[in-house]
């Protein structure tokens, strides 16, 4: 942990707030990592000089070296391949895929190789690799460029999955996962990229903690909203609109999406006794499944009815003119809010 | 085919001392000697599989035998025992993985400068350009040496790792045992074009295609390619051409892919007897010499099996400890269920 960290947990001082976007968040993140690690090396399609697509690696070449962020062939698998033998140098890789649906050529190498290298190698080869991935949809590209892909890789033994929803999340989980002994697949919410809010620099938590686990980004009495990534933001809209109608919703973001916060969820629901999983991932076998058997398990004594699962639904991610009406909206939120609350035991 | 320069390779030791050539005959007859015991063990229940390298030992050990392990590394893939033996890794650690004790062996890899046993086809050669990458980026002068098959080179990992290797200038040496079988399928239903090495060209990478059952010639290649690599010159590729004398694994049935005549027709001379005849012929072993070596190769090869059958199971609490560095609430509360339900407390 970094001294601020530390510093911020034991002092009352005013927050060190400054407004910036996601993308310039992530930038200041992966900058102080590479000053603070020097066996830290950013790289894959167009990071080096462009500054990636997305632009989340920009001027860290010109500021660290065309050796430590660099620009690699146009191949998933090499890029990430290339992250284990890196990492058994000793190094801490952090690799990016340019978009969700191209960690599909990678696959192999993400799931033979970087889960399993430390097992296999019985701890001696840890693979401290944060691989970055814009990631969900909402912004109309082209095909491949809005899959969710966080069931996939929670299901895969040895991997560690989180996903900020806004600026704040987004620069201490990176901070916070870059740092981390073993691989953590960061889910970034492009849709969200751009969209500006206050980041404390110098404090993680409100009691100063590490950023591990779930966190409550509303508070309410009526009913529990589980998101993440770019769905929490929505979710907060969502709990406004129904506190017009006396609703009191609680937003929960899940934000590590493995391992999941098991306790936080329980918390919350207990309270609420009501919960609606939303997800931009199709519905079936989704990371929604899971949420719902935690809280089923934890709490179904005080819960009043079933979890509810708002998702996309169970066909490919469609062309940008579709989106809207696959992506969890306001509406359909709502609808699910209103199933939960108006169930009855049968 | 060699269009590795001579001058890029310049510093390659000379020609193999005596001394370095019985070293080999040795290291050859011990691996044969470990090679055909395992089957037996397999055939005797002592371990549940092997996948023999039978006349792959000059491959093998003339390749192992130019690894510097105090600064290079070596990515296997699950056929190069000889490559670990000739490495000096523990062999009862090492064949811990044919007895299904630990996936990727007891031994400790960092230390034996050998990656842990690798499965799947193909799956380690681009790590060794990460490795070695790694290499350019601290300065340092190892070399990754990085083994697969005729059939791994259909693979789209290899190209990869090729092209990654060019354009970064990686000091990787891709070794190429060229055994003619993918399992049941020949190499000419395998490699397009004839030969992987020829491939190397595309990439701008010097490749030697060179006889794999001479061990003197592998050492010789093996050498200079490291030499080229290790100077900052990029990477090599050498395609030892050798056989797979015996099945696949202990699980395969050759006889219905080809025949005794094809197998004999295809392996040539034993690798083992052409360096005897050589040894015999410039007067650097003799008979005494020979059964000596058969002797210590028994001797070895007792010690092993009787460490692989003292070998217990791993305790089951490593199948979680393992998993992470930092383990998950999820993780301990598997691990305290499976602990509370089970026998093996």
């Amino acid at each position: 942990m970094s001294n601020s960290i530390l510093e911020s947990g034991t002092t009352n001082e005013p927050a060190s707030t400054t407004v910036m976007s996601m993308q310039q968040a992530l930038n200041r993140a992966l900058d102080e990592v590479l000053a603070e690690n020097r066996k830290a090396v950013v790289f894959g399609e167009d990071c080096g000089r462009l500054g990636g697509v997305f632009r989340i690696t920009d001027g860290l070449q010109a500021k660290h070296g065309a050796q430590r962020v660099f620009d690699t062939p146009l191949a998933e698998s090499g890029i990430l391949g290339l992250s284990v033998g890196l990492a058994m140098a000793g190094f801490h890789p952090i690799p990016e895929v340019q978009f969700d649906g191209f960690a599909y050529p990678a696959i192999n190498q993400i799931v033979c190789q970087i889960a399993r290298m430390n097992y296999r190698s019985r701890g001696t080869m840890p693979m401290p690799i944060t691989l970055r991935v814009p990631s969900f949809g909402g912004i109309r590209a082209p095909e491949h460029h809005g899959e969710s892909l966080e069931a996939l890789f929670a299901h895969v033994p040895g991997l560690k999955v989180v996903s900020p929803s806004n600026p704040h999340e987004a620069y201490h989980l990176l901070k916070y996962a870059a740092t981390r002994p073993d691989p953590v697949i960061f889910m970034e919410p492009k849709s969200r990229y751009w969209q500006k809010a206050e980041v404390d620099i110098a404090r993680h938590e409100a009691d100063g903690g590490a950023p591990t686990g779930a966190k409550i980004m509303r508070e309410g009495r009526h009913l529990t909203l589980v998101a993440w990534g770019a769905m929490v933001s929505r979710c907060l809209q969502v709990a406004e609109l129904a506190a017009e109608d006396g609703i009191d919703v609680e937003v929960l973001d899940l934000r590590w999406l493995k391992p999941i916060d098991a306790a936080a969820l329980a918390a919350s629901v207990r309270k609420t006794r009501r919960a609606v999983v939303v997800h931009e991932a199709p519905l079936t076998s989704g990371l929604g499944a899971e949420v719902a058997q935690l809280i089923t398990q934890h709490c179904f004594d005080t819960l009043k009815a079933p979890v509810e699962r708002v998702t996309g639904f169970d066909v490919p991610y469609p062309s940008g003119d579709l989106e809207d009406e696959y992506i969890p909206n306001i509406d359909r939120i709502l609808f699910g809010i209103q199933r939960v609350l108006e169930y009855k035991r049968g | 085919m060699d269009t590795l320069s001579p001058v890029a390779s310049g510093g390659a030791a000379g020609p193999l001392t005596a001394d370095e050539l019985r070293e080999l005959y040795s290291l050859m007859v011990a691996v044969r000697h470990l090679d055909t015991s395992a089957i037996a063990w397999q055939r005797q229940g002592i371990i549940p599989g092997y996948a023999p390298e039978l006349g792959q030992e000059a491959a093998q050990v003339g390749s192992g035998y130019a690894v510097d392990i105090t600064r290079d590394f070596v990515f296997p893939t699950y056929r190069e025992m000889g490559v670990a033996r000739t490495l000096g890794v523990d062999m009862v650690a090492y064949m811990s993985t044919h007895k299904a004790t630990w996936h990727g062996g007891l031994y400790n890899p960092m230390e034996s400068r050998l990656a842990p046993i690798q499965a799947v086809v193909a799956g380690s050669v681009l790590h060794a350009v990460g490795w070695a990458h790694g290499q350019t980026l601290d300065g340092k002068d190892g070399v990754a040496l990085t083994y697969f098959g005729d059939g791994a080179s259909s693979q789209g990992d290899v190209h990869e790792a090729m092209n990654f290797a060019a354009v970064m200038k990686a000091p990787v040496v891709f070794f190429v045992q060229n055994n003619g079988w993918a399992i049941s399928v020949p190499t000419e239903r395998q490699v397009a074009g004839g030969s992987v090495a020829a491939r190397a060209a595309g990439y701008g990478i010097p490749a030697l295609k060179i006889d794999g059952d001479d061990v003197v010639a592998v050492v010789d290649a093996t050498r200079r390619a490291f030499a080229h690599a290790r100077s900052g010159n990029g990477p090599v590729l050498i395609e030892a051409m050798t056989y797979r004398r015996g099945p696949h694994s202990t699980s395969d049935d050759p006889g219905r892919y080809r025949s005794l005549d094809e197998e004999r027709d295809g392996a040539g001379v034993d690798p083992i007897e052409r360096l005897r005849q050589r040894l015999l012929a410039d007067s650097i072993a003799d008979e005494a010499f020979f059964a000596e070596v058969l002797a210590a190769a028994k001797a070895e090869e007792e010690q092993i099996r009787t460490g692989i059958q003292g070998l217990g199971s791993r305790p089951g609490t490593e199948m979680f400890d393992l998993v992470f560095q930092e383990t998950t609430p999820a993780l301990q509360a598997q691990a305290a269920n499976w602990r509370e339900e089970s026998e093996h407390v």
